[in-house]
């Protein structure tokens, strides 16, 4: 019987032949903590005396809160760094960059395991990787045994074909297949994306997909690799990491959802959960304080491309901040060197070091009592960026820039077409004359 | 073993950022501390009012969100005995075992705010004494069950020096 993406990558890692349903033994490629996960971790090991790590990658980053705001958390930064010391875990430091991010620069490949104590290590399932979001303990028992357990799931392959429209964006496509599928609609499933809006589709944009797996309550998001996925890695000095992985043709799945993406339009997840999406028709209008262009989701450059591209040359609106945060060193290094911070920054915006940024509410932007944020990041629960009296709208990056500009959530498709865009032009000029 | 006391009723789509708000982000080396503000940003009060041994109550899709172990571990310190909900999310459910909180899966419509509770967690039986009715759990797959029985996932692998999952 032919075989899905997981099921081929955990045959090869438990050494069985495993179908979905089976719980496997499966040897761990990378193991990565962070530092709001990686604290817990290092101290499970240490009641265990388990201070040594077997799996070939194991990895602490400092993301979450970096720099540290706090004397607790700095403390838990020494913890971390004491710890890589002792067993040579690698170590990412204050302004490396998003765990994720850094992942799939760096570290993860086709056919790995990848587990990560945090929910959105799926992402590298982009590469190829069997990559899943675990908490502290098992990420500790599988970075010092070099093992894990697993249940190998069951598949949702998602078949997506045609043309996005222009203003349209792999962030729309995810955000319309949570939406569709509710927040708990793949609770223990792998979705396997492919078909030839794929295939066409640039490694970063593929990213986006595998990261928000999780808001579907799915284990992982996987993408055959491809000739994308080798120039990917090539780039990065990582031809030795790739190989050819695909689903076998008869692959069983549980199911199979069909997309045409033509027919997408611009997506707003509405506070306070990600399934909770709709058209950026509906949302026209809603006046956002706070615009947040960054994370493991959309902190690319592709992203912060297609951003600057819409504010080069024009100004948030005078109550809208501008917050924008690179994913990773090379990411901002990228940006720097091509300009697009400059855009950032003359726009009104403020550019922050690679890192979670205010996502996760510790620090660099934490909304004020009934304040709205339109963020391009993966989640928008109550309380999620530190005040449960702020509301989070999740939008694509173009999305996010567009609306930053009118100060109101607003559809990226405007700008897109040609007499719209002269409007734009004309209100700036006229604003700078006022 | 037989637990017992009151049902704290909450809603779907309980999330981690409720259960364990990240603006409390500093307090994750200091559980103790974390547990005061356990589910929060649910209900204000149910840290302060709630006594040891009561149920967190809830319906679908329990614990969505991030794989933040604190959320089970402070749900655990702060004397529940058990979560009962329609159903949980996968990285919660995983979370829980592995820190020796146990998860009841049953229709939790029967049970209301306040209601007494009486869980048998061997045979999966849970006893609504207030309204008299009796409901059954929907059993643990073996693997789990037997790191709960362990006594969680670090209490399993001291035991057995690996993974014994059937």
């Amino acid at each position: 019987m032919g075989k899905t993406l997981a099921e081929k990558i955990l045959s090869e890692k438990s050494g069985q032949d495993a179908h979905a349903g089976d719980i496997v033994i499966a040897s761990v490629d990378v193991a990565a903590f962070q530092d709001g996960t990686g604290p817990l971790g290092v101290r499970q090991l240490q009641k265990m005396h388990l201070e040594k790590v077997r799996a070939p990658k194991s990895i602490l980053f400092i993301d979450h809160a970096a720099p540290s705001p706090r004397k607790e958390l700095s403390n838990d930064h020494m913890l971390l760094r004491a710890f890589s010391k002792k067993t040579g875990a690698l170590l990412s430091e204050v302004g490396d960059g998003v765990i994720h991010q850094r992942l799939v620069e760096s570290h993860a490949k086709p056919g790995d395991v990848v587990i990560g104590a945090d929910s959105h290590t799926c992402t590298s399932g982009a590469l190829g990787a069997f990559a899943t979001g675990m908490g502290s303990t098992d990420v500790a028992i599988g970075m010092a045994m070099g093992k894990t357990w697993l249940k190998v799931p069951e598949t949702f392959r998602v078949e997506v074909k045609g043309d996005f429209p222009p203003g349209v964006y792999s962030k729309d496509l995810v955000l319309y297949l949570i939406g569709m599928l509710g927040a708990d609609g793949a609770t223990y499933k792998a979705l396997e994306f492919g078909g030839r809006a794929i295939e066409k589709m640039s490694m970063e944009a593929r990213f986006v997909l595998s990261n928000m797996a999780v808001e579907a309550g799915a284990k992982t998001g996987l993408i055959a690799s491809d000739r994308k996925t080798k120039e990917y890695l090539r780039l990065r000095g990582r031809i030795r990491d790739w190989r050819l992985l695909r689903p076998d043709k008869d692959a069983k799945y549980e199911r199979v959802i069909e997309i045409d993406a033509s027919k997408l339009v611009p997506q707003i997840a509405f506070p306070h959960t990600v399934d909770n999406t709709r058209s950026v028709t509906e949302a026209k209008g809603v006046k956002v304080n706070q615009v947040f262009l960054g994370t493991c989701t959309n902190g690319r450059i592709e992203d912060l491309k297609i951003a600057a591209r819409i504010l080069r040359g024009r100004q948030r609106a005078p109550d809208t901040r501008l917050v924008v945060v690179p994913a990773s060193r090379e990411v901002y290094l990228s940006a720097m060197k091509s300009g697009l911070l400059e855009v950032f920054v003359r726009a009104g915006g403020i550019v922050m070091g690679p890192g979670c940024g205010p996502c996760v509410g510790v620090h660099q932007g934490v909304l004020g009592d009934g304040e709205v944020c339109l963020s391009t990041a993966n989640r928008n629960f109550r309380g999620r960026m530190g005040n449960p009296e702020g509301f989070v709208y999740l939008a694509s990056p173009a999305t996010a820039a567009y609306s930053a500009i009118n100060g109101e959530i607003s559809d990226p498709r405007e700008f897109f077409s040609k007499g719209k865009r002269k409007t734009i032009r004309k209100t700036v000029k006229k604003g700078k004359k006022r | 073993m037989i637990l017992k006391g009151k049902a704290w009723k909450f809603g779907d789509s309980i999330s981690t950022d409720l259960i364990c708000p990240g603006r409390y982000f500093h307090l994750r080396s200091n559980l103790p501390e974390l547990a005061k503000h356990v589910l929060e940003d649910a209900d204000q009060d149910f840290a302060s009012k709630m006594a040891e041994g009561d149920f967190v109550v809830a319906g679908n899709n329990f614990g969505l969100g991030s794989s933040r172990e604190h959320a089970p571990t402070i749900i655990k310190l702060a004397g529940v005995s058990a979560v009962l909900a329609k159903s949980f999310a996968r990285i919660f459910y995983r979370n829980a075992i592995n820190v020796g909180l146990p998860l009841l899966e049953c229709d939790t419509d029967k049970i209301e705010q306040d209601d007494e509770i009486a869980i048998d967690l061997a045979t999966g039986t849970i006893h609504n004494r207030t309204k008299g009715i009796e409901l059954k759990a929907h059993p643990l797959p073996k693997a789990m069950l037997n790191i709960l029985n362990d006594g969680g996932l670090l209490a399993h692998i001291e035991k057995h020096g690996d993974f014994r999952l059937d």
